[in-house]
């Protein structure tokens, strides 16, 4: 039988009562808690104090307006793959959703949850990575922004210190761009052996559509900030086309560090970057819509 | 350390002075005596411990009780009403949906939760819902069998979804 080592229980009535209770030292903020439950049960995280938020209806929306995408760190991994106005700006978050877990940890599981538990193999930091999301760190001094970009430190580790809480994530929107996210588990619902995910702003004609911007991230393969930053280079300016999309792919496998694991030895996983990654950046140029 | 933890399971109100650290399943199970519920994996990977948490299925082994409190919650043994079984329950029987019956109760709960939002769901839609509960007697045919004759009884019988559901 699996029980977690005796903890004390706090429940957050509103953001504010979140951040003083956050401040006792050794407190962890408990969302879905998919992710955290499990590592208290392993003693892989012996909290002293939980703090439980998901009362706080406030954190839990998902909005778009012209420029950005918003959406609240409890916002369930169900409503983002629900969300339509996610879906019609970033088809890459329904991608990445509907290979999270299963669909009842998606029911419970946060998107906030997601990204503070930090785990290399968890899929939407990478999605985040590629949109080149903001995340919003709120405090009792106020908010503050960091770039998902910056916000793992390593694995199971976050730039959120004491006191703060992760309150949502804003994604830029641009006309003119298509996303896409490519995994490859050993089995329904299980982790990714290695994902990537494109998102892809275009310009140029129909005919002849030439890369803008590029944002690529990558899942469970060792990436810095889980981003796939040469390729991202590579990409700007060339040809939208299957000869540069293939070698971007080559070049984001050439950068990454996989490591050999139950889960496949270091060449497969990097076999399956390039691949994953040239067919997420087909699939994010089919999604441009361009003029003829 | 204990706290009092209220919960309302089935309609019922039961508070209980628990240990924080006390998972829903063990709450449901032990405090309670509610054992329909199956207490399984441990890891929220089987499914068998699945119930309702406000209206949406949840693995309670991955839920401590505390996070209950002041909610309501929905088992197995709620899907009964004035002695008529849930068109769930009569399709598992009709079905042969089970053989030794342990992930039954979660797999019936989210068929509960499913067929109420997707009344007409193909073979896929049944197949993606249990994804997360594993059934190690019926290669998983007769579960999705089951589900389908629930999906058509429900349609044809006085339905009852006007009423609440907690």
């Amino acid at each position: 039988m699996q029980v977690p080592s005796q903890v004390e229980y706090e429940r957050a009535t509103s953001v504010d009562h979140a951040l003083t209770l956050l401040s006792r030292p050794d407190t962890r903020v408990l969302a879905g808690g998919h992710s955290l439950i499990p590592m208290m049960k392993l003693r892989l995280a012996q909290p002293e104090v939980l703090v439980d938020i998901n009362g706080l209806a406030e954190l839990a929306f998902i909005t778009c307006d012209s420029h950005e995408l918003r959406i609240g760190a409890l916002a369930r991994h169900a409503d983002l793959l629900d969300s339509a106005v996610a879906g019609e700006h970033f088809p890459i978050f329904g991608d990445a959703e509907r290979v999270v877990a299963d669909p009842i940890v998606r029911l419970w599981g946060t998107v906030g949850g997601s990204l503070c538990q930090a785990d290399p193999s968890e899929d939407l930091s990478a999605a985040f990575a590629a949109a080149r999301a903001t995340a919003v760190i709120r405090g009792r001094d106020g908010d503050r922004t960091v770039q998902v970009r910056g916000f793992h430190l390593g694995p199971y580790e976050t730039v959120i210190g004491p006191g703060e809480l992760l309150a949502e994530v804003r994604v830029p929107v641009w006309p003119g761009t298509g996303s896409a996210y490519e995994k490859v588990a050993r089995r329904v619902g299980d982790w990714s052996v290695a994902a990537a995910g494109a998102v892809l702003r275009l310009g140029g004609s129909a005919q002849n559509p030439v890369v803008k911007d590029a944002g690529i991230g990558l899942t469970a393969v060792g990436a810095e900030h889980f981003v796939a930053a040469q390729a991202e280079e590579y990409l700007v300016g060339r040809k939208a086309d299957a000869e540069t999309f293939a070698a971007a792919g080559a070049i984001a496998a050439q950068h990454c560090h996989p490591v050999a694991d139950q889960r496949g030895p270091e060449d497969y996983k990097r076999h399956l970057v390039a691949e994953l990654t040239t067919r997420a950046l087909h699939r994010a140029a089919a999604r441009v819509t361009l003029s003829s | 350390m204990t706290m009092r933890v209220a919960v309302t399971v089935n309609g019922t109100e039961y508070a209980r002075e628990v240990e924080p650290r006390l998972l829903l399943i063990h709450f449901l199970r032990d405090e309670l005596g509610l054992t329909g519920s199956h207490w399984g994996c441990d890891t929220s990977n089987c499914g068998s411990c699945v119930v309702w948490l406000d209206a949406r299925p949840v693995k309670s082994c991955t839920v401590l009780a505390a996070m209950a409190d002041g909610r309501a919650v929905r088992t197995v043994e709620g899907l009964e009403r004035d002695g008529q079984l849930d068109p769930v329950q009569q399709g598992f029987i009709e079905c042969h949906g089970l053989q030794c019956g342990f992930c039954t109760s979660g797999m019936m709960m989210t068929a509960r939760w499913l067929l109420d939002h997707y009344p007409d769901p193909d073979e896929a839609q049944i197949r993606e819902a249990i994804s997360g509960q594993i059934c190690r007697c019926t290669g998983y045919e007769n579960i999705v069998r089951s589900v389908r004759w629930a999906a058509k009884h429900d349609q044809a019988g006085p339905d009852d979804a006007t009423e609440p559901r907690l």
